[in-house]
């Protein structure tokens, strides 16, 4: 814990530096209507969490319901939601959970253990293909449960109404699969209901009141809420709005209060004095990069490897392409990492050097290899097109396979590429982002590259066994140095989320995990907000 | 015509089977599914385990021609299936967003025809004239204009600068959230008919019926109101079927810019996520509507033009 405080104070610092604190002198105030955007498509999936994989949904998701921990966007660091106190054992097994006692359903009833024994439960029903189902896959004997081996949960022990004890297969910190929205904790047998699945009912600062399909979610303010005097809105809207132009027009016509800001937005935005003013950015944990094939032969030397970091002008792209929408990347774990290194470097535009290694290496004539590439105007073609002359320079010719993305991603774990351009998640635990390049790790699961490495295995293997925070940040620090030493991709950049508001709003998160996602019991209203 | 109409209601089902056998044909070969959807954003690694028991649940790891058998089978009760992602059936889902396109459409029709008909009429009337040459240049733009542009454009002066309408939206449903899409939607088969209307016109104006009609002495009025009309509304009102058809179609790139809640978002959506029985479900509707609205045409035929034969 000693680690995560030290790096909260960390990131509070950068973002105050980048100018991008929400913070406001002035007193909370109750009332108003917010209208908020969910901006990833043109409808939410389902009105049942648990059945969900995209973000889309976590947005509304957030007003209504809660899991055992929540993300604490401004300490940068999970927190207990639900529950008051945990012990953990020796082994770091096994986690007692003391509940809160003052935390009730939409319907008026109280929450205790059985409901999330309940929750946890359903996720893992055998009939069903939940995908919340690997969050909770960690605790023991649910693998058993959802292969139909065993009548119950093992691993969930209800001790009394308002103490439970759950048991996981191996030491980890559960704060970051248990604080999943996916996670949320659904009142007993209730939630399998038809009824329940069109007007879902959960612990969250909202209470469900209307959905119109494709349209809009409407949530009202929950009396009962167990942070007490939250939250402070009485209505949230949250409209769908896939097109950021729409949204551009909307938010300047004050129809909405928040709107995520794509790179053209991004840069008008920064340009206008007034609207400067009102717009939160933050490094969100998601790499972008360009992933190598370690199987292609050219990619089985390092020296190969390390040639492309150094042969690209990664700042140059940022600058220009990404519209300084992003933070150069110097290996896998971002900026808001509690394990990255902030005195790493990224590897420098050195095409001459790049040569070198090439030459080292047996490809003084150059070589080719084949890019696979979504469409995405961050990390897809656009990116590819400006790295083709310049690794043409060096000799390496590129050509580009575009696809779509939803195949990018059946053919990359599928290990059917040369090499490919993705952003994906690199935290916001640092041991799950970094276990991807453990050599155990299967390449269908996370280990993309087949990178295999006995020294970054040892530093990993004794990461998990840490039981200090400073401790293991420190070793998977060292991992994450190598891994930008073996350079199993091009580190291109990690993503800068922005979002603007509106100058009444206050309380907006600087959320790294995804910066749409914002708790909005913590947001509220001045007077110079407009009646609706 | 009790007969002609179940005639042609009966020649719909071998379209509609071919329809449904080249969607599923389609949606079994392209690469992508439910399960790399739910990972395309790199939010989460891939989870082999999990594919395998989406696999199972969507009963996507049986044999295609099996699968093939369900659909029409499932198909031949009415029952579209159920969605992958909201795992509720696909005759809710598209029951929810099926009203909103047809208003929208019907929204979009209205504008074309008040504003299109008469423009063009007016212009055959008077051919080579001033009004004519700038409906006929209009025409032209509101054919090439790109839907998507002239809806940013309808956003920045209507909401945002003249702050009339709503820039975006289904509200409650109410007609100032329907005026801009519909608008937007609206131009092109408005310039269309607009055409098409000139076109028609003129060519009655020329044939030989009419220019007896003049000799005789019949006042203009009387000459467009018999004969002028009846006999170019042929031309126009297919021109209005075929439109209205694609106008459902097209309405994906208006609903999008709108976040108006149709079946196109939803079919948008529905592609990009794998939601195969959504998807083929939601293409089935729109051809549907295609179908039945190409054979209200043909009975309109026969009602205006008794010339017509359905015998």
């Amino acid at each position: 814990m000693a680690g995560r405080s030290a790096f909260a104070l960390a990131l509070a610092a950068f973002l105050l530096a980048a100018g991008a604190s929400s913070a406001r002198a002035d007193e909370p105030r109750q009332g108003g209507t917010l209208n908020y955007v969910a901006p990833y498509g043109s409808s939410f999936s389902s009105l049942d969490i648990h059945a969900s994989a995209q973000i889309q949904d976590a947005i509304w998701s957030k007003a209504i319901h809660k899991p055992l921990y929540d993300w604490d966007a401004d300490a940068n660091q999970p927190v207990l939601a639900l529950a008051t106190d945990v012990a953990a054992s020796d082994d770091g097994l096994v986690y007692t959970y003391k509940l809160r006692q003052d935390v009730y359903f939409h319907n008026g009833k109280q929450m205790t253990a059985d409901d999330i024994i309940w929750t946890y439960t359903r996720i893992m029903d055998p009939q069903k293909a939940y995908p919340s189902a690997r969050f909770i896959r960690y605790i023991k004997g649910a693998a058993e449960y959802s292969e139909g081996k065993a009548e119950a949960i093992s691993g969930l022990k209800k001790i009394d109404d308002f103490t439970l004890e759950i048991t996981f297969t191996d030491p980890m910190d559960p704060a970051y699969l248990l604080m999943r929205n996916v996670t949320s904790i659904y009142p007993k047998d209730e939630g399998n209901s038809e009824e329940f699945l069109k007007h879902p009912i959960g612990v969250g600062p909202y209470k469900f009141a209307e959905y119109v399909p494709g349209s809009r979610l409407t949530v009202e303010r929950w009396e009962k809420y167990f942070d007490s005097g939250k939250p402070y809105l009485d209505k949230v809207n949250i409209m769908i709005m896939g097109d950021a132009s729409a949204r551009d027009v909307a938010f300047r016509n004050k129809e909405i209060d928040v709107s995520v800001l794509g790179p053209a937005q991004y840069v008008a935005y920064k340009a206008d004095p007034e609207m400067s003013k009102y717009i939160l950015e933050v490094p969100e944990v998601f790499t972008r990069f360009v992933g190598f094939n370690l199987d292609y032969e050219p990619f089985k030397d390092k020296r190969v490897r390390q040639a492309i970091n150094y042969a690209i002008d990664s700042d140059l792209i940022i600058k220009r392409l990404a519209k300084d929408k992003a933070y150069r990347a110097t290996s896998w774990l971002p900026i808001s990492s509690p394990a990255y290194d902030k005195d790493a470097k990224p590897y420098p535009y050195d095409p001459e050097k790049a040569k070198e290694l090439l030459k080292e290496a047996g490809y003084a004539e150059g070589f080719e290899f084949e890019l696979t590439a979504t469409q995405n105007e961050s990390w897809g073609l656009t990116i590819v097109e400006a790295i083709i002359p310049m690794l043409a320079k060096v000799g390496i010719t590129v050509k580009a396979k575009p696809v779509e993305s939803s195949v990018l991603s059946e053919v990359v774990p599928a290990g059917d590429f040369q090499a490919f351009m993705w952003s994906y998640t690199s935290g916001p635990d640092p041991l799950t982002a970094l276990l991807n390049f453990h050599s155990e790790t299967p390449q269908s699961s996370g280990n993309y590259e087949k990178f295999n490495n006995p020294d970054y295995d040892k530093l990993i293997d004794a990461a998990k066994q840490a039981r200090n925070e400073d401790e293991k940040n420190e070793l998977l620090r060292q991992a994450n140095n190598l891994l930008q030493e073996e350079a199993p991709m091009w580190f291109f950049n990690y993503n800068k989320a922005v979002i603007a508001y509106q100058p009444w709003l206050h309380g907006a998160q600087p959320n790294s995990m995804e910066i749409a996602l914002q708790s909005y019991e913590k947001i509220w209203f001045d007077e110079s907000a407009p009646s609706r | 015509m009790l007969r002609f109409i179940l005639r042609r209601l009966l020649q719909m089902v071998p379209t509609v089977i071919a329809v449904s056998l080249l969607i599923f044909i389609i949606f079994s070969v392209v690469p992508g599914s439910i399960a790399s959807s739910m990972i395309a954003d790199g939010r989460g690694a891939n989870d082999p385990e999990l594919i395998e028991r989406l696999n199972r649940e969507f009963g996507l790891d049986r044999p295609v021609h099996v699968r093939f058998g369900d659909y029409i089978w499932n198909l031949a009760q009415f029952d579209l299936g159920t969605s992958f992602r909201t795992r509720q059936p696909v005759t809710e889902l598209i029951g929810e967003r099926i009203w909103p396109t047809l208003k929208l459409a019907i929204a979009a029709m209205c504008v074309a025809i008040a504003i299109g008909l008469p423009l063009g009429f007016f212009a055959a009337m008077r051919p080579g004239s001033l009004l004519d040459s700038i409906t006929m240049v209009g025409a032209v733009s509101g054919l090439s204009v790109p839907q998507f542009w002239l809806g940013l454009l309808a956003m920045y002066l209507f909401a945002l600068t003249l702050g009339w309408l709503p820039s975006f939206g289904y509200g409650e449903g109410g007609l100032r959230n329907l005026v801009l899409p519909a608008l937007t939607l609206g131009v092109g088969p408005m310039a269309l008919l607009a055409r098409t209307t000139r076109a028609a016109v003129l060519e009655v104006m020329s044939t030989d019926f009419i220019r007896t009609a003049r000799s005789k002495g019949m006042s203009s009025f009387r000459l467009v109101k018999w004969h002028v009309t009846r006999n170019a509304l042929v031309l126009i009102i297919t021109t209005l079927g075929l439109q209205f058809g694609s106008m459902m179609g097209q309405a994906v790139v208006v609903e999008k810019l709108f976040s108006w809640p149709g079946l196109g978002s939803l079919l948008i959506d529905s592609v990009g996520l794998r939601d195969i029985p959504v998807v083929q479900g939601s293409i089935l509707v729109l051809v549907l509507c295609f179908l039945v609205i190409n054979t209200v045409v043909d009975v309109l035929y026969a009602v205006i033009d008794p010339r017509i034969s359905h015998g």
